[in-house]
C-alpha cells in the first residue's frame, strides 16, 4: 500500500519539542497521527540518593510555567514523609501563589498565543498571528493580557520575592510571611484583573457564537476526566480529593485519595514519543483515556467556589445539559471560567484577617518512609511519589506530569482534526494552524512561548513511502 | 534611526523558566520589539535559523538535535547569549550526568512504580537521541555573553537586552539581583 506521512515539525512544545506525523492512505485520506514529545530530562532518576527535603526545590525545575504545582506536590509528599500539617496562614500563602500561577499560566494560554486566533483568525497573516500582532491591532487587549500575567507572577514575587521557581513552600508551611505592604498592594490588582478576564470571556463567547459549527466539530471525543474536589464536590485546584467521571457524566471514583493513585491510574510507554500514555486502570488502556485540566475539572466539579466563577459555570453547565462538555475547544472557555475564580478566590484570601499572620510553619523531621502528594497544574492533575531509607534519602521516585494525561486525547485530537481538514496533498496554511491549535487548546507547556513572542515555525510535508517529497508547505 | 535589529531565543534542554522569565519583562516587552524584530521564538528545530544579531539560548545540549542547533545558531548569531544557569553551567538539567542514561531512561520508561508491562522505549525516527553527557553551551561553541540564574531575573533580562540592542555592551555589576540559582 501507498502509504504517504505528512510531517509537522515542530508544532509547539512540551517540556521540549514536539512535532506531528499523518500519515494518509493510498487515497489521500488520513489514516493515522503520531504526535511526538522530543524532550526527556531524567528526573526520576537523578533525584534518586538526594534527601527529600530538597525535592520542593529541585522538581519545579521540571517546568517554568508550572513550578508552583510542583513544589506543592513536592511539599505534600514531604509532609507525608513527616506526617505533618502546613498551617492555616501557610495554607492562604500557599493557596496565593498556586493561584497566581493558574492565572498567569492561563492569561499567557489566553491572551499571548490563542487570541491571535480569535481576534486576526485561523487564515490571517502569520507573521502578525502572535501577541505582537495583537498589540498593533488591539493594543488596549494585549497590554491587559500582559498585566494579568503579571498580576499572577506578583502573586508568588509579593510572598517570596520570586516569581519562577520559588523558594518559601517549606515541609510544614512556607518560610516567609505576607507583610502587610504587600497584601494591600495585591488587592488592588483586583477590579481590573476581574475586569480583563471578563473581557477575555466575551471575546470567547463572541467567537463561539459566531463560529458555532467549528467549535462544535473541533475534535469533539468523549473521554473521561480526572479533576480535584473539595469535600462537597466542589472546584479545587491546591487542596482535595479526586473524582473521576465517565463521559456521560456518572462518577466512577469519588473523594479518592491522591494517596492511592495507583490504584485508578496506569500508564505505558510507547516508542514514538518521549512522554508516557497514562490511563484509568480500570478499564485499561484502550478505554481508559482520560483528560485533566481546566476542561476536566470544570467537568466534574459540582459548583465553583466563588459567585461570578459559578454564574459562568452554570452558563457552561447548560452547554451539555449538565453531562460533560467534550470539544477540545472548550478548554479555552474553562480556563477563563478559572481565571475568574481565581481572581475572585485571590481577593477572599488575601481579605482573610490571618493572611498576614507570622504563624507559618510547623517544624517536622523524617517519620515515615513513603510520601505522596499531587496538585491541580494549570494543566491538570500532578502526583509526585517518594521513597526514602531511614535518613531520608531518596530510594526512589515517580512523577506523574499533568500534560502526559491528556497525551492520549492529544493524539485523539489531531488525529480528528487531520482527517477532517487534510485530505491528499491539498494542504491549505490554515489547515496547518488549526492542527496545530488543537493542541493549543491543551496548552500543553511551552506551546507558550511558541507564540507568546514570535511566529510558529512549521514545516509540512507530505511524502510517498520512499520519502519523496510530494508536497512542502513551510511557515515562518 | 537605527536599523532594527534581528533577535531570536532557543529552547534547548530546560524547563522553560528562562523563557517564562524573559516573559516577566511584562510591558516591556513592547520597548523591545520597538528595538528589534523577533524573527525565532523559541523553535528552531528543523528549521534553518536566519542571521540575527542576538540569540539567547536557555538550556544546555542534551542530545543530537540540541548539538545540530547550537552549532547552526553559533554560525548564524552574531552574539550568542548562554541563557541562564542550565545554559552556563547545565545545572539541574546536568544533574543526570552522575548516571548512566540507560538507567535514567530505565527507570522512566522500564521501573516506574505506574508504568504497565506493556511499554516500549521511545526510539522512534523522529525522537531526537539523547547524548551520553549533558554539557553547557560553551563546551560545544564560543559563547559571548552569559546572564546567570535559575532564571535570570526579568530585570536583568531587560537591562542586557536593552543595552545590546541600543549597541553598548551590558555591565552585569550593575544589574541588582545576579545570582547562581
Ligand atoms: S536555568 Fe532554571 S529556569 Fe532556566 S531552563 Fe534551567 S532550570 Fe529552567
Amino acid at each position: 500500500m501507498d502509504k504517504r506521512k505528512i510531517m509537522i515539525s515542530p508544532v509547539t512544545r512540551i517540556e521540549g519539542h514536539a512535532n506531528i506525523t499523518i500519515e494518509l492512505d493510498d487515497k489521500g485520506n488520513v489514516s493515522d497521527a503520531l504526535f511526538h514529545v522530543n524532550e526527556f530530562r531524567g528526573f526520576e532518576k537523578f533525584c534518586e540518593g538526594r534527601m527529600y527535603t530538597e525535592m520542593p526545590t529541585i522538581t519545579p525545575r521540571i517546568c517554568g510555567i508550572c513550578p508552583t504545582s510542583h513544589t506543592l506536590a513536592s511539599v505534600k509528599a514531604c509532609e507525608m514523609i513527616q506526617g505533618i500539617q502546613p498551617t492555616y496562614t501557610a495554607n492562604l500563602l500557599r493557596r496565593l501563589m498556586h493561584i497566581g500561577q493558574n492565572l498567569s499560566s492561563h492569561a499567557l494560554s489566553f491572551f499571548h498565543l490563542s487570541s491571535p486566533d480569535f481576534l486576526l483568525g485561523y487564515d490571517s497573516d502569520p507573521a502578525k498571528r502572535n501577541i505582537i500582532g495583537i498589540a498593533e491591532k488591539f493594543p488596549d487587549i494585549a497590554l491587559r493580557g500582559i498585566r494579568l500575567r503579571k498580576f499572577g507572577q506578583e502573586l508568588s514575587e509579593r510572598i517570596t520575592g520570586k516569581k519562577i521557581h520559588i523558594m518559601g513552600i517549606v515541609p510544614g508551611g512556607m518560610a516567609y510571611p505576607l507583610t502587610e505592604d504587600n497584601r494591600k498592594a495585591l488587592l488592588e490588582w483586583i477590579p481590573e484583573a476581574i475586569e480583563t478576564v471578563q473581557i477575555g470571556i466575551g471575546i470567547i463567547k463572541k467567537f463561539m457564537d459566531d463560529n458555532e459549527d467549528m467549535v462544535q466539530t473541533f475534535a469533539p471525543s468523549a473521554t473521561l476526566y480526572l479533576g480535584t474536589v473539595g469535600p462537597n464536590g466542589e472546584h479545587e485546584l491546591y487542596d482535595g480529593k479526586l473524582r473521576f467521571i465517565d463521559e456521560h457524566g456518572n462518577i466512577l471514583q469519588d473523594q479518592a485519595s491522591p494517596q492511592q493513585y495507583l490504584d485508578f491510574i496506569a500508564e505505558r510507554s510507547v516508542n514514538w514519543s518521549y512522554l508516557k500514555y497514562p490511563y484509568y486502570k480500570p478499564f485499561g488502556f484502550d478505554k481508559g483515556f482520560y483528560r485533566v485540566g481546566p476542561l476536566a475539572r470544570l467537568n466534574v466539579a459540582t459548583k465553583m467556589r466563588t459567585p461570578l466563577a459559578q454564574a459562568e459555570f452554570e452558563i457552561f453547565k447548560l452547554l451539555n445539559d449538565g453531562k460533560p462538555v467534550h470539544g477540545a475547544f472548550y478548554y479555552h472557555y474553562t480556563r477563563l471560567i478559572e481565571a475568574l475564580s481565581d481572581v475572585e478566590d485571590a481577593e477572599r484570601i488575601l481579605n482573610d484577617p490571618q493572611v498576614t499572620s507570622l504563624h507559618i510553619q510547623h517544624h517536622g523531621r523524617w517519620n515515615y518512609e513513603e510520601g505522596i502528594g499531587s496538585s491541580e497544574a494549570p494543566r491538570g492533575t500532578l502526583f509526585h511519589h517518594y521513597k526514602t531509607d531511614e535518613t531520608g534519602k531518596l530510594l526512589k521516585v515517580n512523577l506523574l506530569i499533568a500534560t502526559g494525561q491528556n497525551n492520549p486525547s492529544m493524539n485523539r485530537s489531531v488525529l480528528e482534526v487531520a482527517k477532517q481538514y487534510v485530505h491528499g496533498a491539498d494542504i491549505k496554511e490554515g489547515m496547518l494552524n488549526r492542527v496545530e491549535s488543537t493542541i493549543r487548546c491543551y496548552d500543553p507547556c511551552l506551546s507558550c512561548s511558541t507564540h507568546a513572542i514570535g511566529k510558529m515555525p512549521m514545516v509540512v510535508e507530505v511524502k510517498d513511502r520512499n520519502g519523496a517529497v510530494i508536497k512542502r508547505l513551510e511557515r515562518f | 534611526m537605527m536599523s532594527k535589529k534581528k533577535l531570536a531565543t532557543v529552547w534547548l534542554g530546560g524547563c522553560s523558566g528562562c523563557h517564562m522569565s524573559l516573559l516577566d519583562i511584562d510591558e516591556r516587552i513592547l520597548d523591545v520589539v520597538k528595538l528589534a524584530d523577533i524573527v525565532k521564538s523559541p523553535i528552531v528545530d528543523g528549521k534553518e535559523m536566519p542571521e540575527v544579531d542576538i540569540a539567547l539560548v536557555e538550556g544546555s545540549v542534551t542530545s543530537d538535535e540540541h548539538f545540530r542547533e547550537i552549532l547552526h545558531i553559533r554560525k548564524q548569531a552574531k552574539t550568542l547569549i548562554a541563557f541562564g544557569d542550565c545554559a552556563v553551567m547545565t545545572n539541574v538539567t546536568g544533574m543526570r550526568n552522575y548516571f548512566p542514561l540507560k538507567e535514567v531512561i530505565d527507570t522512566a520508561y522500564v521501573n516506574a512504580v505506574s508504568n504497565d508491562a506493556e511499554g516500549e522505549l521511545p526510539n522512534h525516527p523522529c525522537l531526537l537521541k539523547l547524548n551520553d553527557k549533558v554539557v553547557p553551551l560553551q563546551e560545544v561553541v564560543t559563547v559571548d555573553f552569559v546572564i546567570p540564574g535559575c532564571p535570570p531575573d526579568a530585570d536583568t533580562i531587560f537591562y542586557v537586552l536593552f543595552e545590546l540592542l541600543n549597541d553598548r555592551l551590558p555591565d552585569l555589576s550593575k544589574v541588582k539581583k545576579l545570582k547562581y540559582g
